[in-house]
């Protein structure tokens, strides 16, 4: 895989995580939402912690089409789980937060995953040799 | 009755991010190579490709349904329920739906990052 296609890879991992955590942090510091009043939410938006938050998860969701553009979802998705890893060191050097046994095992769990799947071709051959389903049924409309 | 709601949302929730993601890998797999389109014909031609796919707006769509009934879900169950469950079960949703919808070829290694990744998930949420 090219340097370009790890940035990509490493950008959608980065946004998500920034985007997550930036979300947290301005939901946290925001008047808690009564369930009879859910439009309050809209009051929120105003924060520029999620105003950022926002911006990175759109910036996210494009990283996320590019990766698809290049590689199977089947690798994208265990890949891009390791932005679990990031939100947990985020949230222990940013957010303050306390992270038990049970988490850093969690970690531990998507570390060994991710591994798996980098090791292996990003775009399989049988994917381009057989048609999608979705394509089959397009084409016989 | 709550349970059974709860459950519910969880499976509408596993299945419309199911359909988000593969509705917009196969989008962009019949787009092509963003990095390339973009090199060979500006980023004109990107933006514009990317618009006029319907998939990729029904993916988009899918991928809303899954965020607003998981926020139900979560309004309904518990946070160590919904969260745990919703992203390990979609994890190997999609990994199914990339095998037989997508035609990709998810071999051992793919499923035992997928199992991996899910474990972590659970571990890392329920916490």
């Amino acid at each position: 895989m090219t340097v370009r296609k790890w940035a990509v890879i490493l950008s959608m991992v980065f946004f998500s995580s920034v985007g997550d955590a930036f979300l947290a942090r301005g939901m946290k510091s925001a008047p808690s939402i009564d369930v009879h009043h859910v439009m309050d939410v809209l009051s929120v938006m105003a924060n520029p912690f999620v105003i950022f938050g926002i911006f990175s998860l759109l910036a996210f969701m494009y990283s996320y089409m590019t990766a698809l553009s290049f590689a199977d979802l089947s690798y994208v998705l265990p890949a891009s789980a390791i932005s679990y890893v990031f939100m947990v060191l985020l949230s222990i050097f940013w957010l303050h937060e306390h992270v038990g046994r049970q988490r850093w095992l969690g970690v531990a769990f998507i570390v060994v995953g991710v591994g798996f799947v980098a090791r292996g071709p990003v775009r399989t051959e049988n994917a381009s040799k057989k048609e999608p389903v979705a394509e089959t049924v397009e084409e016989r409309r | 009755m709550r349970t059974a709601y709860t459950w519910a949302c969880i499976l509408m929730t596993v299945v419309a991010a199911g359909a988000g993601d593969v509705l917009l890998a196969f989008a962009m797999r019949r787009i092509g190579d963003l990095g390339e389109l973009r090199r060979q014909h500006g980023p004109g031609v990107v933006a514009g490709r990317l618009l006029s796919s319907g998939t990729l707006y029904a993916g988009v769509f899918f991928m809303a349904i899954a965020f607003f009934t998981n926020l139900i879900g979560l309004s309904w169950g518990d946070l160590s329920i919904v969260g745990p469950a919703s992203a390990a079960l979609t994890f190997i949703a999609n990994a199914v739906a990339a095998k037989f919808l997508l035609r990709e070829n998810v071999d051992h290694r793919r499923w035992l990052a997928t199992l991996f990744v899910c474990c972590g998930v659970l571990l890392l949420t329920s916490s």
